[in-house]
């Protein structure tokens, strides 16, 4: 079958605007998350990972008027510029935009600014990206829960496939809203300090906004490049809020997506996790991860750098993945301390080099969805 | 094509206008006064489904589950029945209570139901589907994205059946088309097919 590569990437967060930046700062150990003041706090404010609007606006202005775009549209306009810019040779009519996101512009029920009150559908946020840069396809829109930006590089891949186009690009996206703060508040799962992933003495998430695009297509240009050779959904059937405590869902996703790329679990040299640092959601990866023999193999969250992204988080872990596979680099698992989970995992503490072929990455999410996606790095020639 | 990897629509469900609807046949059909909310109570009651999460849900899971009861009912549900679902409005009727209730106490009761996919959730665990989940979001019913990546689905042997369509609320509008893609059955799965039988009830 077809080999799918991950091509071109970008990712727009408040660790960097470009994806160089961003791992600069991973290996560096810096956070996007700092406090910000909110008043639906009792403690004045929350970790979160946000991105200044001016700064955001500033660079924005190179390709458009900031103006005339919402905060999302415009860090989404962004992504998927500096991917089209790189590339192009990019056909706009053969390339179908794919887009991730959660919630899109939900802050305009809040505050809908200058904007038309439709302006908050999804629909809306996918014609504004194709007209801006002219995709003659309709867009794909795709939004499940905390999966959606991983979910929307296997839908692509599954459509080149099978020979319904021959390249996309995903671009995702969320916001750190009031829509959602409140939400997650209501659940209690908001840390009060940085998140700390997998850790005894985690006590929830942090929130964070950021977009990033990833070209996708089956034409293997440079001397090394990443596959997506395995990838499966699995829902839990469990709970719609909850994580499953036996991991099920994830379990089945990870043996469904290995099977696929015909590896078994001894195989794969790295794992992204989602990672979130609830109590209940790192336990059940863990348990997950055991119970698919992968309790030895490396594994990080990048939560702690960027807080949950939501719609985002699964696409720029999968971009940060792919280059971790390029690089032979293994980044650290941020506010790691104590494991505390049940089962044990080996999480990375330190960057590290080291010669890496296979990785899978995982994604869990609200309505009892999970995914796993099996990359692999392959010479050309 | 080897006919026993052909696909067919087995069942359709068409929910709208105080009616419910299976193969285009009513079975179940409400004054056209009736308000939006009764109409979903006086479903659970006429479909008999004594399922009592039902009430916990939001509208337009509710809509999801009656869809789904109607349609795989007496439908031996394989567990690789894969949901591929869309809709215009994602979850914009319960984000806009979430969004009223943010002045004063915010529930999680209510915050859980403001993502599209809750309905797959809800769908997956009354028929203890542990399958491939996708929800599309899209501005009027696209019957060649359904049929496209269920077709992917069933050919790449990700799954053995696939429940796809149409799930669509918007001030109190909603617009509800479901169909059972399985290896039986007599109309041919094909988008064309599809788009037939979802403008049935919608011309």
């Amino acid at each position: 079958m077809t080999n799918i590569f991950l091509q071109e990437d970008s990712i727009i967060s408040p660790l960097g605007f470009t994806t160089s930046e961003n791992i600069q700062a991973i290996k560096e150990k810096r956070s996007g998350l700092k406090f910000h003041e909110n008043s639906r706090s009792t403690k004045g404010g929350f970790y979160s990972g946000i991105i200044d609007p001016q700064f955001l606006a500033a660079q924005f202005t190179v390709i458009g008027n900031p103006l005339n775009y919402t905060k999302l549209e415009q860090m989404m306009l962004l992504a998927a510029h500096r991917v089209l810019k790189d590339n192009p040779k990019i056909d706009l009519e053969t390339t179908v935009l794919i887009i991730s996101s959660t919630k899109g512009n939900i802050d305009l029920l809040d505050d809908p600014q200058d904007f038309p009150e439709d302006r908050v559908s999804l629909n809306l946020l996918a014609n504004v990206i194709q007209s801006f840069f002219g995709f003659k396809q309709k867009p794909i829109i795709v939004s499940n829960a905390c999966i959606s930006g991983g979910l929307a590089v296997t839908i692509a891949k599954r459509f080149i496939q099978a020979g319904k186009f021959s390249s996309a690009l995903v671009v995702a996206g969320d916001l750190v809203s009031d829509f959602v703060i409140s939400g997650f508040q209501s659940f209690q799962a908001l840390s009060n300090s940085p998140c700390k992933p997998f850790s005894k003495n985690r006590n929830g998430i942090n929130l964070g906004e950021a977009a990033a695009a990833i070209l996708i297509n089956s034409s293997s240009i440079n001397n090394l490049n990443v596959a997506l050779i395995g990838d499966a959904t699995a829902n839990d059937a469990n709970h719609i809020s909850g994580p499953s405590r036996t991991g099920e869902g994830l379990l089945k996703s990870i043996q469904s997506a290995l099977k696929d790329a015909k590896l078994s679990a001894s195989e794969i040299d790295y794992l992204s996790a989602h990672g979130t640092a609830t109590v209940f959601n790192d336990e059940m990866e863990a348990v997950a991860f055991n119970r698919a023999g992968l309790a030895e193999v490396p594994v990080n969250s990048f939560k702690a750098f960027y807080g949950h992204t939501l719609g985002a988080s699964a696409l720029i872990e999968t971009i940060l993945t792919k280059h971790s596979l390029l690089n032979n680099e293994l980044y650290p698992s941020l506010n790691f301390e104590e494991l505390g989970v049940s089962k044990p995992i080996n999480v990375i503490e330190e960057f590290e080099e080291r010669e890496l072929q296979f990785a899978l990455k995982t994604a869990s999410g609200f309505g009892g969805s999970n995914l796993a996606m099996v990359l692999k790095k392959l010479r050309n020639g | 094509m080897d006919r026993s990897e052909e696909n067919f629509i087995t069942n359709f469900v068409h929910i709208k206008r105080n009616e419910i609807l299976l193969n285009g046949k009513s079975i179940l059909s409400f004054r056209s006064e009736m308000e939006f909310n009764q109409f979903l109570k006086e479903s659970y009651k006429g479909l008999e489904l004594n399922y009592p999460k039902y009430h916990k849900m939001d509208s337009l899971c509710k809509l999801g589950i009656l869809a789904t009861s109607v349609l795989l009912k007496d439908q031996k549900v394989d567990i690789e029945t894969a949901l591929v679902i869309s809709n215009a409005s994602s979850s914009i009727d319960i984000d806009r209570k979430h969004h009223q209730a943010m002045d004063g106490i915010v529930s999680p009761a209510i915050f859980v139901y403001t993502l599209p996919n809750i309905v797959l959730g809800e769908i997956s665990i009354k028929y203890k589907l542990q399958s491939e989940n996708a929800f599309f979001i899209e501005d009027r019913f696209n019957a060649e994205l359904l049929t496209n990546y269920s077709e992917v689905l069933l050919s790449s042997k990700k799954a053995s059946s696939v429940v796809c369509g149409w799930i669509e609320l918007k001030n109190d509008e909603y617009d509800v088309f479901l169909c059972l893609i399985s290896t039986k059955g007599e109309i041919r799965f094909s988008k064309e097919n599809l788009e037939e039988l979802y403008r049935f009830k919608n011309e």
